[in-house]
């Protein structure tokens, strides 16, 4: 009962901060909602009881990618709002059509029904000692080559954010 | 000890992913665009996530890491790129990157 409370108030949360980021005239402000929401989802893990996600999550989300945000609102100076939003009608049409995909979704998943349903407040997967573990004898390949992806990443945007010509 | 139906997940994913796909498609300013984008990913990450618990399966939460990994690869690169076309063009507006249609 007590689970069910924080869920909902996680969502509600992360569901307001989401519309907020839409909804918000300022990209600053749509920036700082968008930091809310990453921090109710790092609740959504720890209610999952997957603590490594959730300290993951923050570090990654709420650290690394909101100063990257942030610093280019601020660098580029755009703190107006957009110069010509797009027609009343385009708006109409795009807010039917993402309905219309969230209707099919929730009539997809309304009948769904899992199998062997574990107690996820119980499982101790989540753990850093056991997804290490994980991490280091399965996936031992793919960790190593992600961390060639963020060096290539590293040397792509000093190379793109360069002043002269190449 | 009684937990939160899945569903309740499946829900709460779906309806965000939806938000995602109304700012991609609403927004003009490409920095919000991709703050949407983010937001699509993050649905996803905590559906995966919750699948992994409820089926006590940990490759799930493996793989909600690995696509931590690429978006933030994704985000640097993104942003350098919306940092280019301000100084090309002097404007943040996605109408205006027009020129390869049609």
């Amino acid at each position: 009962m007590f689970t069910e409370y924080i869920f909902f108030f996680l969502s509600v949360l992360a569901l307001y901060s989401a519309v907020m980021v839409l909804a918000s005239k300022k990209p600053i402000h749509s920036v700082l909602f968008l930091t809310l929401t990453f921090f109710a989802i790092a609740g959504h893990y720890v209610l999952l009881n997957a603590q490594f996600l959730a300290v993951v999550h923050v570090i990654v989300y709420a650290g690394a990618i909101m100063v990257l945000f942030l610093f280019t609102v601020m660098l580029l100076n755009l703190n107006n709002d957009e110069r010509s939003p797009k027609p009343v009608w385009a708006k109409t049409m795009v807010s039917i059509a993402s309905g219309m995909l969230l209707l099919v979704l929730i009539g997809i998943f309304r009948t769904y029904d899992i199998k062997s349903a574990a107690d996820p407040t119980l499982t101790q997967i989540g753990l850093v000692k056991n997804l290490g573990q994980i991490l280091f004898h399965e996936f031992l390949l793919p960790f190593e080559i992600s961390s060639v992806l963020f060096l290539t990443a590293m040397v792509g945007a000093v190379l793109l954010g360069k002043k002269e010509q190449i | 000890m009684a937990s939160v139906p899945i569903h309740y997940y499946l829900f709460f994913c779906s309806v965000l992913f939806c938000i995602g796909v109304l700012g991609v498609l609403i927004k003009r300013n490409v920095l919000i665009i991709l703050m949407s984008i983010e937001l699509m990913i993050n649905s996803i990450n905590l559906l995966l996530a919750a699948f992994s618990a409820y089926t006590n399966d940990p490759a799930g939460q493996i793989f909600v890491f690995f696509i931590m990994v690429v978006a933030a690869a994704e985000v640097a690169i993104g942003l350098a790129i919306v940092v280019l076309i301000y100084r090309t063009t002097h404007s943040l507006d996605i109408d205006v990157l027009n020129k390869l249609k049609w």
